[in-house]
């Protein structure tokens, strides 16, 4: 390298991947086709996003209703710890790896994948949080009249909507970090970037996980704002 | 020109790491719709012994050095109020940030390999074991810290002998939540060339065989740490019942 005087070595490699996100560059190994640049990331950022939402509606959708339901009727908290337990052990490589051997590779499957790493924290958050709502407060509910349902739906999930968007987070986290070597089962994410090194460079590299780990913390700030505002005013006063 | 002994050394280095050690490829390994090739498997199981050796190692150190780090932490925030916020966010951007993106942020500074791998699971690890030892300390009730000041301990003495083990239960659950999830994130160091059961994983990633072995060794180490480390929180509260969650 030949200048007056050469930026830090960190620094060059920073610039370099700033360069990388907004300016296209030319590969070496794709035959002169450029990659990278604002259009590539916002691209591969779109298509994590994608699956990391697909993934937790799934998870949602299985989870929620058994968690709330189990939750409710104080029953199965074996199953409901056990399987928070189970969940937090799966290795992501090796189940990514796994679907895409033995099912296929694919948006589908890969969405059901990543759906087995965010059904067991928003399971296990949901039974604890409605578990552990103050029988009281449920019996006076019940004594108002109120339904099962509407006991569950007006009384129980307020007051557990801390605890619940704990487990929704903790999957949102686990869903977009795991979407990152999504590439593996054959859907490009920002993972490509990090994973394909010979093709994007040290720069890209870099680039990737500069977007990524953004990618997760927006969507963490997000969640947090969200559970801010579906938080009941008097649970806001208890805490911290 | 290299020599042939040369070239045979790379080969057993590198390459037909996965081929089957009899010449030829075992009938269950070439049929591809077969689940789990039960002969690959005996003859090649011995292949796993290093790579869950530094798998642990992995965990091992990112773990304790977590812990190290977390608890001096939560000490500091737990005279100190005004800190607990501020820890709370930093520590909560480690955790946020994938462990994959967190190996490359690295690798201008500390370049590829294992310490890259174990700063990252490291990292990852503080706000579990910050927040469950800080709500472990909070949790203690007021009257027993009273009654161990009315008997003339002083600060220093209530923290080592009243408050932390009454929060051991809660500190210790951390770690378990903590060290369990290193074990299944241990497998991405492979990206930062840290090793572990990745490196199997990534080598044959298209071998279910080997994606079964590699994986279910991973998860049966994190149950077994899952089931260590509730059997040490029962043996070190003995005046309580084992705390879920």
């Amino acid at each position: 390298m030949i200048g007056a005087l050469p930026p830090h070595p960190v620094l060059a490699s920073i610039g370099g991947a700033i360069e990388f996100i907004f300016t296209p560059q030319t590969s070496n190994v794709t035959g002169g086709k450029e990659v990278g640049g604002i259009d590539q990331v916002v691209e591969l950022t779109l298509n994590q996003l994608e699956l990391t939402v697909l993934a937790l509606a799934l998870s949602l959708v299985v989870a929620l209703p058994v968690g709330l339901y189990l939750g409710h009727r104080g029953t199965g908290q074996l199953f409901a710890i056990a399987i928070g337990n189970a969940g937090r052990a799966v290795p992501e490589l090796a189940l990514i790896a796994f679907i895409a051997a033995a099912i296929g590779v694919g948006v589908l499957n890969l969405t059901i994948a990543l759906a087995v790493l965010g059904v067991p924290p928003i399971l296990t958050n949901a039974f604890v949080g409605i578990h552990q709502v103050d029988r009281a407060t449920v019996d006076a509910a019940r004594g108002m009249g109120m339904t099962e349902f509407e006991i569950l739906r007006r009384v129980e999930v307020p007051l557990a909507i801390p605890t619940i968007f704990t487990g929704i987070r903790g999957a949102t986290i686990a869903i977009v970090a795991t979407a990152t070597i999504a590439p593996l089962a054959g859907v490009l994410t920002l993972g490509d970037f990090i994973i394909n090194q010979n093709v994007y460079g040290d720069d890209g590299v870099l680039a990737g996980a500069i977007v990524v780990a953004l990618l997760a913390l927006t969507l963490e700030f997000a969640l947090a704002g969200i559970q801010r505002l579906l938080t009941p005013e008097g649970l806001m006063l208890k805490t911290t | 020109m290299a020599s042939p002994a040369l070239l045979a050394a790379v080969g057993e280095v590198g390459g037909d790491f996965f081929k089957p050690r009899t010449s030829d490829t075992l009938p269950c390994q070439a049929d591809t719709s077969k689940l789990f090739c039960f002969d690959w498997a005996r003859e090649n199981i011995d292949r796993y012994g290093t790579p869950t050796v530094q798998h642990l190692e992995l965990v091992l150190f990112s773990v304790l050095i977590g812990f190290a780090i977390a608890f001096a932490l939560s000490l500091l925030a737990h005279r100190r109020v005004w800190l607990r916020p501020p820890l709370l966010v930093a520590t909560g951007v480690l955790y946020t940030i994938p462990s994959i993106a967190f190996f490359f942020l690295l690798l201008p500074i500390t370049g590829r390999g294992r310490d890259t791998a174990i700063i990252a699971l490291s990292a990852y690890t503080l706000q579990i074991i910050y927040r469950n030892t800080i709500t472990g300390l909070a949790n203690v009730p007021a009257a027993v810290k009273d009654a161990a000041r009315g008997m003339g301990l002083t600060d220093r003495q209530i923290l080592w002998r009243v408050e932390l083990p009454l929060a051991t239960p809660e500190i210790v659950a951390g770690l378990q939540i903590a060290t369990v999830s290193t074990v299944a994130i241990a497998t991405l160091a492979v990206f930062a060339g840290g090793g572990g059961l990745g490196t199997l994983i990534k080598t044959d990633i298209t071998f279910k065989t080997n994606l079964i072995l590699a994986g279910g060794i991973a998860f049966l180490m994190a149950i077994a740490f899952g089931l260590l480390l509730s059997w040490i929180q029962r043996r070190l509260t003995p005046w309580r019942r084992a705390v879920t969650e």
